[in-house]
């Protein structure tokens, strides 16, 4: 523990906010592994699990970190692999399943763009160990943002199947976007202790950076929804069991393995 | 391409430092050049083997025919005195 962090409940806030985003790029990594051995092209394959890698690797130092801040022993493998369901702070679009190529690009980007909005005003954070992360993690956000925004594009205004198949995800996808920007108490206390940007502010940039994307894609936004969904809050879709029990299975049947 | 199924082909070559030479490195199937470029950096540095990558389309190539290569190469094979190492330099010249 350092003498700048707060104590007590802010400190509890502190390291749910830097859950938040550690689950997400922990899970998103996690699905997009999924695809490891089956992408459309071996260089495709290759491009994909890099991707995973690069997201993977942010969670082990967002984990990390978020032990270290909770300050009760647990590391990073303790809160990837020994937490329940109820505990991850991801939101709901990164724990949908892969669907096809096009749902996998496009819910890639959307979490992407979001991840790019984050890490600049990350950047100013008076968490400086946050700020490192991001100034690391960037990087590699804005090369994925490039290469699935390549992918949204040539899909989206590509033959009449792959438009479809795209659109399609655009629909499915959409409505769990919302989520992203939604601000609660645990934003408010990053906000007030300087650690972070609360997520609302986050909106701005992503529809700069996504909405053209989408229209040279040339694809139609779908209407608004009241629909909400809730992953950041702990409460997550059917999808989300499953794909714990696959990550975790592993370290819960071998105990402090190491490999 | 003859087969609208099949992405082209590009030869993609790495240079691993400033200064060095771009080397090829290899080849990746993608539809364009943007993505060519993308694909072989996903596939040709992602050990920080380069700083600077170009991809060219394979059928852009023109390469020497493995049948010619008897008149093509052979003929230099006795002319030694192609080489700096053939001549005998005088004492007077140093550090050639």
């Amino acid at each position: 523990m350092t003498s700048t962090q707060p104590a007590g409940a802010l400190c509890a806030d502190h390291m749910r906010y830097v859950l938040r985003i550690a689950d997400g790029s922990l899970i998103l990594g996690q699905r997009l592994g999924e695809w490891c051995g089956h992408g459309p092209v071996l260089e495709e394959d290759i491009a994909l699990t890099n991707v995973a890698l690069d997201l993977i690797g942010q969670a082990r130092l967002l984990l990390t970190h978020a032990g270290r801040l909770e300050d009760r022993g647990r590391d990073e493998d303790a809160l990837a692999f020994l937490r329940d369901e109820s505990e991850f702070l991801n939101p709901t679009l990164v724990e949908l399943p892969n669907g096809d190529f096009a749902q996998s690009c496009l819910r890639t980007l959307f979490y992407a763009g979001w991840q790019q909005a984050l890490w600049t005003p990350l950047l100013q954070s008076r968490d400086a160990e946050l700020a490192a992360i991001a100034e690391k993690s960037r990087k590699e956000t804005r090369y994925h943002c490039e290469h699935l925004s390549e992918w949204v594009v040539r899909l989206g205004d590509g033959t009449d199947e792959s438009h479809a198949r795209m659109q399609s995800a655009l629909n499915y996808l959409y409505p769990y976007v919302t989520e992203l920007f939604v601000p609660d108490e645990i934003d408010g206390a990053a906000v007030a202790a300087g650690i972070g940007p609360a997520v609302d502010t986050l909106r701005a940039a992503w529809d700069a950076a996504l909405l053209p994307v989408l229209a040279e894609a040339t694809l139609e936004l779908p209407g608004a929804t009241p629909f909400r969904s809730t992953g950041r809050q702990g409460r997550h879709s059917e999808f989300m069991g499953f794909l714990l029990a696959e990550m975790q299975s592993l370290a819960r049947a071998h105990p402090g393995a190491t490999w | 391409m003859n087969n609208r199924n099949e992405w082209p082909l590009w030869e993609v070559f790495v240079r691993s430092r400033n200064g060095l030479d771009h080397k090829h490195a290899g080849s990746v199937h993608a539809p364009d050049a943007t993505l060519a470029l993308q694909m072989a950096r996903d596939v040709y540095t992602r050990r920080q083997e380069g700083v600077s990558i170009w991809v060219v389309p394979s059928d852009q190539i023109t390469a020497s025919d493995p049948g010619d290569k008897a008149a093509f190469f052979d003929p230099m094979e006795d002319k030694v005195y192609r080489h700096p190492t053939f001549y005998e330099l005088p004492e007077e010249v140093n550090h050639m």
